[in-house]
Formats: structure tokens, C-alpha cells, sequence
């Protein structure tokens, strides 16, 4: 638990913190809230030799209404997300994810930003804006551009930033109609974290069949994912209760399971499949 | 005695400091210039050093030292105060010398001026290793193949039978016979304080200060002066703010002892505070017996005998108790059950693993699993209901003290009782209507029932390795302030208030007006320590009987001062009264410090010490009962109810009790369904971090119905059994017996813990692919 040696600079805001990542290029690591970083650092796991401050910049701190979008700033604590009355209106999604995440302190200190960023494969996060479709603005020294989330989950701990981008904002479109949401997650008993968590969107038309649907799936695999399988399955359908076995059934179409001491591929196969169909279920009871 | 405090629910008054995290744990306590220590430790479970070579680390920034085995050859072996005939004993070296034995054994140790400095510089050293097969499996390694000791020929420590009774007899004259493989897997005790040892030499005194988070500070003075062979009276051990121990610091550790050594090569104060990482690999575990039971029953459910043959895993050395813990298994193998035979043959053996010894219950809870997992097998042979096989075979409360075929006798008992009491809170009639139903519709519902008793109050001294008594001084100050000092250790039990309880009833004073010291031995008389639930049974007893002699003092010098006869002198509400006169506690305690008027043949000043030895153990006893369902898509378990009734005895903090119960039932939930210690076929430690090794959180914990029967025990004046084990003794049976019930549709007898949802999923999967097939 004790770290190597590292030097640590605040940074003053955005262009600062990315001209200091310019200047120290891989040897420095951006520290936001520090819940996945300073763990990994105190075993030694990671070793930078410059942390570059961003959690405290003010300017990437805030939800917001904009142009018919949510847009939220990469630094803006999960606890931020839980308890905003404007996302818990729009978005329930969000705040119910976050409610899901680690335990109070975590909330209070780790940020979405980092958490994505990260790209841990059992992390909260990713499912969510994966369902929700978002989009990432990130910007770097050849000033910014957007990412859609489906393309920004590349691997496990491995993301489509590039070494000298910062991620900045997290855009979503929220679903407007008759709309329900859940998120779902099977706690691994000693980390916390999910064994597999489903995020689930459900959009239906005046006919009360499935409009849209969008499914995000974290924990499951090396990367979080779309489970594009189930979301056509749910197009059109009635959302009954055998319609939703049907679709959850695709929960895992062409994706390779992780396995630990605590649930093997197949079980993880298993879990996937049972709780995205008790996501739907709970996303389908919820529209409203 | 008038009974203002005891018995009633005080809330602790330790824990405001706890709480505000204004409290003194040995990492807290800064001394200036102190050096810091970091262990290099190995990375492999089973090698001979070929060289290691310390060059750069010793020139690395910030280096004071680095030592390795061949420099510390002067420190005495860590170690084991337990015996059993024939065993063999490793010699145990604070520093790893020719062989590496288990992942995490020290093999160097960095001291620096700085902890970041001491780490790095330990990365810089370089060890070549030349590896060896790993001895992972107990049962594999008594049989045969690599040895871990190459003297001893053989990875067996010893082999040793205990019980009475013909065993094979019995079990020829059983209807039936159940045999079954059981597993109580590896744990960690994991204290939410890791050991920390802080070390203070002063050359010119020739006197060594140690602090070090300890459940026995008296007994560990004694060791680390042997192994350092350095005078006793000139160690001060304390023991500061202890956060939990769990029977994990019920010993004496290498480092412990070489961080003293080090401060006194260097003169300055030393360091070290073990990281989680090494908590897990270098603190000892728990349990890990791999038993094999054949139970004996006649058609009306009698049990006729009861064998258990064990493989217990030692670890790789044996620590302070290593040995014994089997031992105790073997006591406890009747339960609370009239069985007339009992055998139980151990072989201890030898593995590439940490040392186990004793955590929570150490070696009962092994025992009462057994036992009960044994009454639910042949309550399920015989189609019993397992309430009516365990009535069948208690003992009535008449027949106390009871003698069992391990050699003990129970103090006193009411097995019946706390049953009733359980099963009323249960509704278990009701509980078992419900699961019918619940099963009539494919659900998984289990019920599962453990009436157990355990052994605590420790103990006698002829029982123990180092002494089973325990001490305590009462002292009235000139303005009548209480201090005790008690030879027990408690490190979260909550003693500094239950013994305050007892001397502000019992000399008639506010709570407010005790103190209570303890863990220092150059302020407190030695004593033995906190363990084996003996804290206020045994400890709380001397308290107890140190507060007689002194009112007995003070009756007297008050008869003086009333000039009344000494006989008819009354003590009420802190006063006492005489010929129609009265004086207070607080006259009486500054006239015995004046001494001005005192009687002829009377000493000065206003204390007492009293050592206390225990003449039997203690035997407290209940019921659990669980009530859960297993989730049949995922393997997940949902509680629906928890009860317990136990007695302990007479209680004197009941709020006390519940939280030592709560916890207790907090571990067994780890045992049962979380936690196992995992080494991989390479002796490499796989559950290395708390993020891979599940101890239960707040939210595992169904809500728990808890409440007593009090049957006092003869054996102390107070008449307390002990309480601090219980939970983890009387639980894990019944948690594993609900579960275990849940899928007995499925034709499932026994599942292994920990019983996770993966193990379950794939049981209940397994039965429907055979049903569909």
C-alpha cells in the first residue's frame, strides 16, 4: 500500500492539464476522483511519475441542459449524478446507476468521468451510456472531438482516447415518450463491483409496443457492450413476459465471457441472461 | 450490591473516541526520528535461496540497513507454546534463511528513513530463487510426494487419537451409519487493524518499549524477551488501542521481535505497520480441516458414536497455538448430545500455506459443524424432523454436570430451554408450513436449526499452555476515584465498560468515576490476555473479587472511623452505615490514604490484587435457526428470517452481548457463504486483496432476531459463561444447514462452504438437465 515516487501537479483548468500531459506525455497519468488510480498505484500496479490534478477544476463539474441534450462534465462526482433533480426528471437511468456504485465516500470522490476514462471491464458506468447511446466529448491538442460510446470502449483498462486527449463531457440525448428504465447489477460480494450489470432504455410507441431500446451490458465481458441482439429482438414487441425471455436470451450473442474465482464464464453466461431479463422486466413495469 | 449499572444496556464508553477516530492504534503513535521497516517477502510458496543480494538497496536514499536471515541468527525462533506427543516442530527463524516456505515468508527487511524509501529500496533487493514443487493440498500431502521439512521425511506433524468409548463398538450396534466428507475451508480472521509494531530502544536505560497490537501483551513481553535474550523487566509491552484481533493477534510474530532488535542496533525508534496485502499473506488463517464423519444412530434416533477423522492443515510453521487447534475440535465433538463413544483421529500436515492457529471459535467451530451437520444427516436418514433428532439426544438440565466422552464436564445447561425459546421466536411450525407450500410451488425455501454449546471462559491452568488465571488491581485514589487494572487485553470486546459496571455497583460510584487500564506491562501486573472468551468470565471474575477484598478494607476502616462493630456495618449507595452514623466511600478512601486514624493492624492505602484460577471451563450454549431462499435462475440466497437464542450466562451488559453475538453471526455469514483463503496449485495466494477475498459488508447481514436464556454458571462468583465466540460457533451450522435444506428436494445432503451462488446454480442446473434427461 505503499506508492513509488510521483510528482503531483494541479492543474489550473482544461488547457492547462492538457498542455501538462503534452509536456509529460506517458510518464504522467490524469488523477480525477482517484478511486480506480491510487489503488492500483499503492500495490505498485501502476507506477506514474507525474499525476496530473483535473478532479478539481471546476469547469468540468456540472449537469446541464443544453440544445435538447444532457451534458455532463467529466468531473462531476457520481454522487453529483445520484442526487440531480434534473437527471433523476430526464434520465432516471443515470442517478440509478450511480446509486449502484461503490459505497457512499466512493460516490462522494470518484467521478463519471474517470470511471469511463478508466474503462474498467466490471465498472457501473459504461453500461448506462452504452443504453443511452451517448456521445464523449474529448479534447486534445488538435482541439476536440466527439465519440460515440459504442466505439469507445476498446478493451479492458483500453478506451478510443488518445494518450494526449481528456475526456470532458458526457452528452446524452435523453428518450422522450412513453419511456422506461432500469439498471440492474449482480455485486460481487468482496469489490463491489459488477459480476454483470445491466443498463436497460425502453422507448414505446402510442401502441405500447417497443419502439427503441437500447441495452448496455458491463462486467460480462473485457469491455462493456451493446447488446445490439437483444435490442432488435425488442423491437415492435409487446413486452410481455415471454417476448422479453426471447430477447434476454441474446444478452451474450457473440461475446466472450470473463471468469474469476467468483463466478466461472459459464455462471457469468447465466447471470447475463437472467438479470437482463429482469432489467427489461423492470424497465417495461417503469414506463411511463 | 446494588445493581445500578450491571445488567443493564450501557452504551460502551470507548467508543466515542472510536467513533471520532480520536483513539491510539500503534500507527497513530509518532515518536520522533523514527525509522520505518518493509518486508521483503517471497513470491514463491516453496524455494531454496541461492543468493540474495542487497547491494543497491543498501545504498538506495534514505537506507539505514537491510538485514537477512544470516544477520539475524542471534533472535531466538518465533514461538509455539503448544504441545502434542510426538509432533514435530520446525525450528521457525524471524527471517527466512535457507528456504522459502509459504508466499509472503520475510526474507529481508528494509529500514529507512522514510516507509516510501524502505519500499523502494526492498524492490531493488534481488533474490535468486531456485523453486521447488508446492505442497498445497493437506490430504495429498500426508500421503506422500514433496516434503516441506526435509528432516521430519515427511509432511506430517502428528498424528494423535483422542476420545473415550468404544468406538467401533458403537457404531456395530447403530440401525444406521452416516458417513460424509466435510470441509471447514481456510479463512483469514482479517482485523480492521492490520499487526503495526513500534519499537523504542534507549541505550544509556538498556530498556526497550514495545508497542504492538496484541491480545496478549504479558505473555508476548515474556516470548520476545526469550527470543531476543534480553531481560523482561527491562521490555515495556503495550498494547494501545487494539482494532480487533479475531484470536489473529493471540500470538507472536517474527516481526514483532525483530523490529525491537532493529531499534536496538540503530538506537532509534522503529516502524512497521503491515499492509492488507500482508495481512492476508502473513497473519495466520483459520480453520482448514478436511474431515471425514461416521455417525452412528439407532431407528428412534439415538446417537450411538460419533468419529472424525481430520486432515488439519498447520500452514507451513507452527505460530503460538498452531498445534492445539485441533485439539480443541476433538473436545467439542459431542455437541451438546449424549453420545457415548467418540473418536477423533487427527493428522496434522504440513503445507506451502501460511501458519493456521486460532481465529474466532478456533477449533469449535470446526467441531459443532461437524457434530450438527451430523445430526441433520441422520435426522435426513431416518426422516426426521432435525429439531426432533437433536431433543432426542440432549442432555436434561438435571444431569449437569455432564460428562462426555471427550473428557469434559459441562458446567450447567438448559439445551431444552433455549431450543423452546428459539423455536417459539421462529414460529417453526409456521416456518415449516410455509416451506411445504413454498416447495409444492418449485421454490428452494430451507430452514436450517444448530443447538450447539462451546467452551469458553479459559481457562484452567493445567488445560492451558501458558497459564489459564487472570489478575486484576483495584485501586480507590484519595478522592475515590476507581482504577483498575486488569491483566486481560479487551480490543473491542467493550471490557473498559463492563468492568467499570462492576466497580461503580459494587463500591457505589458513578460509572463515570472507573478507569480501566489496560495493556501495558510496566503498569499492569501481568496477566494472560483476551482470548478464548475468557475476558470477563475469568478476567472480569479476578475484577470481580479484587473489588471484595477492597470493600472488605473499607467495611473495616469505616466500622473504624464509626466506631461501630465491623460486622454490623451496612454499605448502600456509597455509603456506609454503622450506630446510627454514616460515612461515604469517598471519607473512608481519603481517611486510608491520610492514614491518620487507622486501626492498629491495617495497612495504609485502599487496593487489592486478586489472581484468579479458574476451576473448569464454562459451556455456553443456544439455538439458531435461518430461513432463506435460494434464487433457482442465479444460485442467489435471500434471507427471511434469523434467530438466536443464547446463553452466556449471567449477563452484565446485555448491549454488550448483542454486538458480541451480531458479529459473531457477521463472521459465520463470511464462513458459510463469502470467504475462503484460495492458494492455486502453485501455493500462490489467489484471495491476496479484500477486493478478491469477500468479507460480509452491512448489507449481507439479514436483520437478526436475537435473545437470551441465562443460566449462570457455578464455576465463577458472577456467575458469566463468556460470549465472545458464540456467534461464529453457533451460526455457520445453521447457515449451511438452511441452505443445504433449500435444495434437500434436489436430493442434496451436504454442500461445502462457502456455499457461493455459482456452487448452488450449478446443483440446482445439474438436477434439471438430469430431470429433462
Amino acid at each position: 500500500m505503499i506508492p513509488t515516487q510521483f510528482e503531483y501537479i494541479a492543474a489550473k483548468n482544461l488547457d492547462d492539464a492538457l498542455s501538462l500531459l503534452a509536456q509529460h506525455k506517458d510518464h504522467a497519468k490524469l488523477l480525477a476522483g482517484g478511486h480506480s488510480l491510487l489503488p492500483a498505484m499503492k500495490l505498485r500496479l501502476m507506477q506514474p511519475q507525474v499525476l496530473i490534478d483535473i478532479g478539481k477544476l471546476k469547469d468540468l463539474s456540472y449537469i446541464r441542459e443544453e440544445g435538447g441534450q444532457l451534458r455532463i462534465g467529466a468531473m462531476t462526482t457520481h454522487y453529483q449524478i445520484e442526487s440531480s433533480d434534473l437527471l433523476h426528471r430526464l434520465c432516471p437511468l443515470l442517478p440509478e446507476t450511480a446509486s449502484h456504485l461503490g459505497d457512499v465516500q466512493v460516490r462522494n470522490k470518484g467521478t463519471i468521468g474517470g470511471s469511463l476514462a478508466h474503462s474498467d471491464p466490471a465498472a457501473d458506468w459504461p453500461a448506462a451510456i452504452l443504453a443511452l447511446d451517448a456521445e464523449l466529448v474529448v479534447k486534445g491538442p488538435k482541439g476536440e472531438r466527439t465519440i460515440k460510446a459504442g466505439q469507445f470502449f476498446v478493451d479492458m483498462l483500453t478506451t478510443a482516447l488518445d494518450s494526449q486527449e481528456i475526456l470532458r463531457e458526457i452528452r446524452i440525448t435523453p428518450p422522450k415518450g412513453h419511456v422506461g428504465q432500469s439498471y440492474m447489477k449482480v455485486r460481487h460480494p468482496a469489490s463491489g463491483f459488477a459480476v454483470v450489470g445491466i443498463a436497460v432504455s425502453l422507448t414505446l410507441d402510442s401502441a405500447g409496443k417497443c419502439q427503441s431500446a437500447g441495452v448496455g451490458i458491463t462486467g460480462a465481458s473485457a469491455k462493456a457492450y451493446r447488446a445490439s441482439g437483444v435490442e432488435s429482438a425488442l423491437k415492435g414487441s409487446a413486452l410481455d413476459d415471454k417476448s422479453l425471455s426471447a430477447a434476454a436470451a441474446h444478452a451474450f450473442d457473440g461475446i466472450t465471457a470473463n471468469a474469476d474465482l467468483y463466478a466461472s464464464a459459464e455462471y457469468r453466461k447465466q447471470l447475463t441472461e437472467v438479470y437482463t431479463r429482469r432489467a427489461l422486466a423492470a424497465a417495461a413495469s417503469r414506463v411511463k | 450490591m446494588a445493581e445500578n449499572y450491571v445488567g443493564k444496556r450501557i452504551k460502551r464508553t470507548e467508543d466515542p473516541r472510536l467513533i471520532q477516530g480520536l483513539a491510539h492504534y500503534v500507527d497513530d503513535i509518532k515518536l520522533p526520528d523514527t525509522l520505518h521497516a518493509v518486508f521483503l517477502r517471497s513470491i514463491h510458496a516453496h524455494a531454496r535461496i541461492k543468493k540474495i543480494d542487497t547491494a543497491a538497496a543498501a545504498k538506495a536514499p534514505g537506507v539505514v540497513a537491510v538485514y537477512t536471515g544470516k544477520d539475524v541468527q542471534k533472535i531466538g525462533p518465533v514461538p509455539c507454546g503448544a504441545a502434542v506427543p510426538d509432533m514435530k516442530s520446525p525450528e521457525h527463524r524471524v527471517l527466512a534463511t535457507n528456504k522459502v516456505y509459504f508466499v509472503g515468508h520475510p526474507v529481508a527487511v528494509v529500514v529507512a528513513t522514510n516507509r516510501y524509501a524502505a519500499k523502494d529500496a526492498a524492490d531493488l533487493i534481488e533474490v535468486d530463487y531456485e523453486e521447488l514443487p508446492a505442497v498445497v493440498n493437506e490430504e495429498k500431502a500426508a500421503q506422500g510426494g514433496p516434503v516441506i521439512h526435509e528432516q521430519f521425511g515427511s509432511n506430517i506433524a502428528y498424528k494423535l487419537t483422542a476420545g473415550e468409548g468404544d468406538i467401533e463398538a458403537a457404531l456395530k450396534s447403530a440401525d444406521k451409519i452416516v458417513k460424509q466428507k466435510i470441509i471447514n475451508q481456510r479463512l483469514a480472521p482479517i482485523a480492521m487493524e492490520p499487526r503495526g509494531v513500534l519499537a523504542r530502544y534507549y541505550p544509556g536505560e538498556q530498556e526497550l518499549t514495545l508497542w504492538t497490537s496484541t491480545q496478549i501483551p504479558h505473555l508476548a513481553r515474556t516470548q520476545i524477551a526469550i527470543m531476543l535474550g534480553f531481560p523482561e523487566n527491562k521490555i515495556r509491552l503495550i498494547a494501545p488501542e487494539v482494532g480487533g484481533g479475531f484470536g489473529s493477534k493471540l500470538n507472536v510474530y517474527a516481526e514483532e521481535a525483530l523490529v525491537g532488535w532493529i531499534s536496538m542496533q540503530t538506537a532509534k525508534p522503529v516502524k512497521w505497520i503491515e499492509t492488507r496485502r500482508e495481512n492476508l499473506q502473513a497473519t495466520i488463517h483459520g480453520r482448514a480441516q478436511t474431515g471425514y464423519i461416521e455417525i452412528g444412530c439407532k431407528k428412534d434416533g439415538t446417537i450411538t458414536g460419533f468419529r472424525y477423522n481430520v486432515f488439519a492443515d498447520m500452514g507451513s510453521y507452527f505460530q503460538l497455538l498452531t498445534p492445539a487447534i485441533p485439539t480443541l475440535t476433538g473436545l467439542m465433538l459431542s455437541g451438546c448430545y449424549k453420545i457415548p463413544a467418540i473418536q477423533m483421529n487427527v493428522t496434522a500436515v504440513f503445507t506451502n500455506k501460511m501458519s493456521t492457529d486460532a481465529y474466532r471459535g478456533a477449533g469449535r467451530p470446526e467441531a459443532t459443524f461437524v457434530i450438527e451437520r451430523a445430526m441433520d444427516l441422520v435426522a435426513a436418514e431416518l426422516g426426521m424432523d432435525v429439531v426432533e433428532v437433536r431433543r432426542k439426544n440432549f442432555p436434561r438440565s438435571d444431569e449437569f454436570p455432564f460428562k462426555t466422552a471427550t473428557g469434559l464436564f459441562y458446567d450447567s445447561g438448559d439445551y431444552e430451554l433455549a431450543l423452546k425459546k428459539a423455536l417459539e421466536m421462529a414460529n417453526y411450525a409456521k416456518l415449516r408450513e410455509g416451506q411445504r407450500k413454498a416447495r409444492s410451488e418449485g421454490r428452494l425455501v430451507g430452514i436450517g436449526v444448530s443447538t450447539y454449546v462451546e467452551i469458553c471462559a479459559i481457562g484452567p491452568s493445567a488445560a492451558t499452555p501458558a497459564g489459564g488465571w487472570e489478575s486484576a488491581t483495584v485501586r480507590v485514589e484519595p478522592t475515590a476515584k476507581i482504577t483498575i487494572l486488569t491483566g486481560a487485553s479487551p480490543h473491542g470486546q467493550g471490557q473498559e465498560t463492563s468492568f467499570a459496571q462492576l466497580a461503580a455497583d459494587h463500591l457505589g460510584v458513578g460509572i463515570n468515576d472507573v478507569t480501566v487500564i489496560h495493556g501495558d506491562t510496566a503498569v499492569v501486573q501481568y496477566g494472560i490476555g483476551t482470548f478464548g472468551s475468557r475476558g470477563t468470565a475469568v478476567g472480569g471474575t479476578a475484577v470481580y473479587l479484587a473489588l471484595e477484598k477492597v470493600k472488605d478494607k473499607a467495611t473495616k476502616l469505616a466500622a473504624h472511623l464509626l466506631g461501630a462493630d465491623a460486622a454490623k456495618v451496612s454499605f448502600k449507595d456509597g455509603k456506609f452505615s454503622g450506630d446510627g452514623k454514616q460515612i461515604t466511600i469517598q471519607e473512608v478512601a481519603l481517611a486510608a490514604h491520610l492514614a491518620r486514624n487507622m486501626p492498629p493492624d491495617m495497612e495504609p492505602g485502599l487496593s487489592a490484587i486478586h489472581f484468579f484460577e479458574p476451576k473448569n471451563f464454562t459451556f455456553p450454549f443456544g439455538t439458531h435457526i435461518v430461513a432463506l431462499e435460494i434464487d433457482r435462475e442465479t444460485g442467489e440466497i435471500k434471507f427471511d428470517r434469523y434467530v438466536a437464542v443464547d446463553d452466556c450466562g449471567k449477563v452484565i451488559n446485555p448491549l454488550l452481548v448483542d454486538g458480541q453475538v451480531q458479529g459473531g453471526i457477521a463472521q459465520s455469514i463470511g464462513q458459510a457463504l463469502y470467504e475462503e483463503v484460495v492458494y492455486d496449485d502453485q501455493g500462490q495466494l489467489i484471495t491476496g486483496t479484500l477486493m478478491d477475498y469477500a468479507v460480509p459488508k452491512a448489507a449481507h447481514i439479514p436483520w437478526l432476531e436475537l435473545d437470551r436464556t441465562e443460566t449462570p454458571t457455578p464455576v465463577n462468583p458472577l456467575g458469566a459463561k463468556g460470549v465472545g465466540e458464540a456467534g461464529t460457533i453457533g451460526a455457520t451450522p445453521a447457515l449451511a444447514a438452511a441452505v443445504i435444506d433449500a435444495l434437500a428436494p434436489l436430493g442434496v445432503r451436504h454442500v461445502d462452504m462457502p456455499l457461493k451462488p455459482e456452487t448452488l446454480w450449478r446443483i440446482i442446473n445439474q438436477h434439471k438437465k438430469a430431470g429433462a434427461a
